[in-house]
């Protein structure tokens, strides 16, 4: 059963290890899709929030944890 | 060939690299059971662990073969890049000196402290709980190696590419520890979470953008662009985090 709940453990690891994060680019991605489904001739748009959305959140991040510590 | 090469190249080498990263950890904690309770527990923990992974592969193979292409391309890309970007952040922030490297000396020497005491508890139960020990180690980390061998490979037809640089990653890191008997702690982990981390989490923009109906320009060459804007913002963190703090004058 500790085996189980440490392999659940870990897999949810493998892709939530600070929740904000994950929390943000989850959000970036909603952003990409309803700018995609809304202005389907602008897919590139959608693209470039999707692209410089994550690298924005990236850098907010570890520059948060940085303060932090 | 060689576009055949420059196919299959990126995917074979992430899939190497990443593997190569967990391959070591996996090996620091059999290594501690294999010296603190000999190889036998420690070899049949690990093998007993290589085979659940091979059936989560086994099962899970054909599964994602009837997931429609475009749902799998944005499941896929959402999950590279929640899985990138974890690990990128962790390398940024290690290589900043804000969190401390992850050392396999330490990690060596506290699992094996951890098997000596359980020792000391219960001594009979011993073996049992070594291999497990060693089964719970390979299965973990094998998980990552299984998640990115899969996100590499799915809908692309790159998974025998991708399963021979996992497959020799781990072969290497095995034979190689199976020679000097010590954990490998010279392997620059860092470094290669920093790397492997860049290229999944341009692969995850890639696959997401595909999946919201976008259409990169210069199709998969679009990977390596984003692969470099993810390189300069990290190293361009990594010296914005590094600079010294001034203080200001009281």
């Amino acid at each position: 059963m500790n085996v189980l709940i440490a392999v659940l453990r870990e897999l949810i690891g493998l892709f939530v290890d600070d929740g904000s994060l994950a929390l943000m680019i989850l959000v970036v991605i909603l952003l990409a899709d309803i700018l995609a489904t809304l202005m389907p001739d602008l897919h590139l748009a959608a693209g470039a929030v999707l692209l410089f959305g994550c690298l924005g959140v990236l850098l907010a991040n570890v520059a948060r944890a940085a303060r932090r510590r | 060939m060689t576009d055949n090469l420059a196919h299959i190249g990126p995917a074979m080498t992430t899939a190497f690299l990443a593997s190569l990263v967990e391959a070591v950890e996996a090996l620091t904690i059999v290594l501690a059971v294999a010296t603190v309770r000999g190889w036998r527990p420690a070899g049949l923990g690990a093998f007993a662990g290589l085979l659940v992974l091979a059936l989560i592969v086994v099962a899970l193979g054909p599964l994602l073969d009837r997931v429609p292409l475009h749902l799998l391309q944005l499941a896929i890309g959402i999950l590279l890049l929640l899985f990138g970007m974890r690990w990128l952040r962790k390398a940024i922030l290690r290589s900043a000196g804000v969190i401390p490297l992850h050392d396999e000396a330490t990690t060596f020497a506290a699992e094996t402290a951890e098997l000596r005491e359980q020792a000391r508890r219960n001594e009979a139960r011993l073996d049992w709980l070594a291999a497990l020990a060693s089964f719970k180690a390979v299965l973990l980390e094998g998980l990552e190696v299984v998640f990115i061998v899969i996100a590499l490979s799915a809908g692309r037809g790159m998974l025998v590419p991708a399963s021979a640089g996992a497959v020799a990653a781990c072969l290497l890191v095995a034979g190689v520890g199976f020679v000097v008997h010590r954990p490998l702690a010279r392997v620059p982990e860092n470094t290669l979470k920093f790397a492997v981390g860049v290229i999944l989490s341009a692969f995850g923009i890639f696959w997401t953008g595909e999946g919201l109906g976008v259409a990169w320009p210069g199709a998969d060459l679009a990977i390596v662009g984003f692969a470099v804007l993810f390189l300069i913002v990290g190293l361009a963190s990594v010296a914005f985090l590094r600079r010294p703090r001034i203080k200001a004058l009281s």
